[in-house]
């Protein structure tokens, strides 16, 4: 046990889970979604989550995410125990630790792509100023920086999404958690989308990609296939040619 | 910091749909808008009621007959004589000043001029104790009530109703009166009206020569008033004067008296009833429309959660608290309302004025009752905010990020 203490407080590690499992009870049935997955993921690494509908990829995703708690195991992410955390400590988590872009955009329709970027800084309490330059600063990182003042109705599904890169990525998280962020785009945005996270993980941003599409999972350098809420596979990717 | 980043989204989310908003206040404004009224209403009533009583008198104590009861039955409206008045005045130790008042309506007449006007038998004390001032000539005085003198002192309007003949001019002539011929010895300066009151209008002589005189030998007093130098006074008077009528009049202690001692404000009490049943009834509407108006708050609020049950779900995932979003909700609530109340502050004192000009009440909106009820409107938000802002904080992120 010592010896996992330590590997667990191993600044290398971003995510460790043992024995994480879910339970819903539907009616008289119980619905076992994710059972016992124990996964580390480390600093830097970049992990396409996959599994065909049913398989708890989502189920898995939101615990991960700290939308939602396990009913049984542990998670480590960033050095910290989060299993056990209340709603509110959980959300001081995600606002620091994590950053979401999911496949709808998830943008405030009525607020400016500035706007939509500063949201997690304002609920990280940062003061205005500050809010605007590092908003800025992470939107002409996206490419954006001439649609700062531009609504998400006003722009492209490309544009939305890259707005919603940039906000994921405007609190340095130590995790950006995608959830099919090419779902809602066509093919060619896809690919720009996912050369911009290609990038971003070369920098050195660790990134967990939820994805039912291989040909987006091979963006990723390592695939984790789930299964009736199991690990099936668990693999690095082939190192490929990026095609745009 | 973060507060300020809350009320700016609430207000942004109220401005956003500015006609849905302000129709989910109009309930807020009719209640705050009824309050201000209400109270408007009250503090002019109040004032006015503040005013006549000075006018009449604060210091003045009237005693009326009343019912003269024996052994439960009624035996019909007692007297008060004049014995009573003496005795009044006797056995009060100079605490009270005394007069006894004996009134009718009689004919007047002044050259070919004639006028029906109330006639007051009273003593010379009287008009110390409404403070009247001449306009010309004298007051009668104490050996002309005992003389049963034929003097009389007319009031302001007087002169008016007989020809418009200068005060000064009229003052040493003769006036009949139902008849009988009068000098007439002094004119009073203007006192305006006090209730039911119009000394203005009335022509005093003594009391025993209205009796003896013009009465024809009646000798019930229609009221006998007694006055104090002070206000604190009153009470002592008031035990003093029920000592002596009871006396007077054979009332054992523990007996109901047949007589009734009134101060001025007492005496007003009753015309106020009609304005203190408006005012219910204002406050019965302000009390429901604030209630109708909460609910119409949590409505749209209840609304506007589900609505944005989206934005929540997104507000959650990028860190925001269970209380962040309570207050964001909260606060667009309490906005709503405080923006009703301004519109029905507004509203009230339009309305206040209103009651003004066309019933001629006198209103007054104070400054404390805006307050009041701007405080009272927030606190309507607060309260019927409260369930929808609980619902809004309460959802599930998984859930609010997934609906459609």
């Amino acid at each position: 046990m010592k010896a996992s203490d330590e590997e667990r407080r191993n600044d290398a590690v971003i995510i460790r889970t043992e024995g994480l499992t879910k339970h819903y009870v539907l009616g008289a049935e119980t619905v076992r979604a994710v059972r016992q997955i124990d996964l580390t993921i480390e600093r830097g690494e970049f992990v396409a989550i996959m599994g065909p509908s049913g398989s708890g990829k989502s189920t898995f995703m939101n615990m991960i995410g700290c939308l939602d708690t396990p009913t049984a195991g542990k998670y480590w992410l960033n050095g910290q125990l989060v299993s056990d955390l209340s709603d509110d400590q959980l959300a001081r988590v995600r606002n620091r630790e994590i950053g979401f872009v999911f496949q709808t955009f998830n943008l405030l329709p009525r607020a400016t792509a500035l706007h939509n970027v500063e949201l997690p800084l304002i609920y990280a309490g940062v003061g205005s100023k500050e809010r605007r330059r590092r908003a800025e600063e992470k939107l002409e990182l996206v490419g954006l920086a001439d649609r700062m003042d531009h609504k998400p109705p006003e722009m492209s599904g490309g544009q939305r999404q890259r707005v919603a890169v940039a906000r994921a990525l405007v609190n340095e998280p130590a995790l950006l958690l995608a959830d099919e962020p090419t779902g809602n785009l066509d093919s060619v945005t896809s690919e720009e989308i996912m050369a911009q996270m290609e990038t971003l993980n070369e920098n050195g941003q660790t990134i967990v990609l939820v994805t039912h599409e291989h040909d987006i999972a091979a963006h990723a350098r390592r695939q984790v296939h789930l299964k009736d809420g199991l690990v099936e596979q668990d693999f690095l990717n082939e190192p490929v040619e990026t095609s745009a | 910091m973060l507060l300020f980043e809350i009320v700016m989204v609430a207000m942004g989310a109220v401005r956003a749909n500015v006609l849905r908003s302000v129709l989910t206040t109009l309930g807020i404004v009719i209640g705050i808008a009824a309050v201000i009224t209400m109270v408007a209403l009250g503090e002019g009533a109040q004032q006015r009621v503040q005013e006549e009583i000075n006018r009449m008198g604060t210091t003045i104590l009237t005693i009326r007959p009343g019912q003269q009861m024996w052994g439960g039955v009624s035996r019909g409206d007692a007297q008060l004589s004049v014995e009573d008045a003496i005795a009044l005045r006797a056995g009060s130790d100079g605490l009270l000043k005394v007069s006894p008042e004996q009134q009718s309506r009689m004919q007047v007449t002044y050259g070919r001029y004639n006028s029906n006007t109330q006639i007051m038998g009273v003593w010379p004390e009287y008009f110390e104790m409404y403070d009247h001032q001449l306009e010309a000539g004298r007051f009668f005085d104490q050996g002309e009530v005992q003389g049963r003198r034929r003097v009389a002192v007319l009031g302001y309007n007087v002169p008016e109703t007989l020809g418009g003949t200068p005060p000064e001019l009229l003052v040493g002539s003769t006036v009949q009166i139902r008849g009988i011929i009068f000098e007439v010895v002094g004119i009073l300066e203007e006192k305006g009206d006090a209730a039911w009151i119009r000394p203005d209008d009335q022509i005093f002589i003594p009391q025993s020569t209205a009796q003896y005189r013009v009465m024809g030998g009646r000798d019930r007093l229609n009221s006998i008033y007694a006055s104090t130098e002070t206000p604190e006074e009153l009470d002592q008077a008031f035990a003093a004067i029920d000592g002596i009528m009871r006396r007077e009049h054979r009332i054992r202690v523990g007996e109901d008296a047949d007589f009734n001692i009134r101060n001025s404000a007492d005496l007003l009490e009753t015309r106020n009833e009609a304005n203190q049943t408006f005012a219910l009834l204002l406050a019965g509407i302000a009390a429901i429309s604030l209630i109708v108006g909460g609910i119409g708050i949590m409505n749209i609020m209840l609304v506007s959660v589900t609505e944005r049950t989206r934005e929540i779900g997104v507000r959650k995932a990028l860190g925001a608290t269970k209380r962040a979003i309570m207050t964001q909700f909260l606060v667009e609530a309490l906005f709503l309302c405080t923006l009703g109340g301004l519109l029905g502050v507004a509203a009230g004192y339009g309305a206040s004025e209103l009651v003004t000009r066309m019933a001629e009440w006198d209103t007054s909106v104070a400054p404390e009752a805006v307050f009041t009820a701007i405080g009272f409107s927030a606190a309507v938000g607060l309260f019927f905010g409260l369930w929808p802002a609980r619902r809004a904080a309460m959802l599930d992120p998984i859930d609010a990020l997934r609906y459609e």
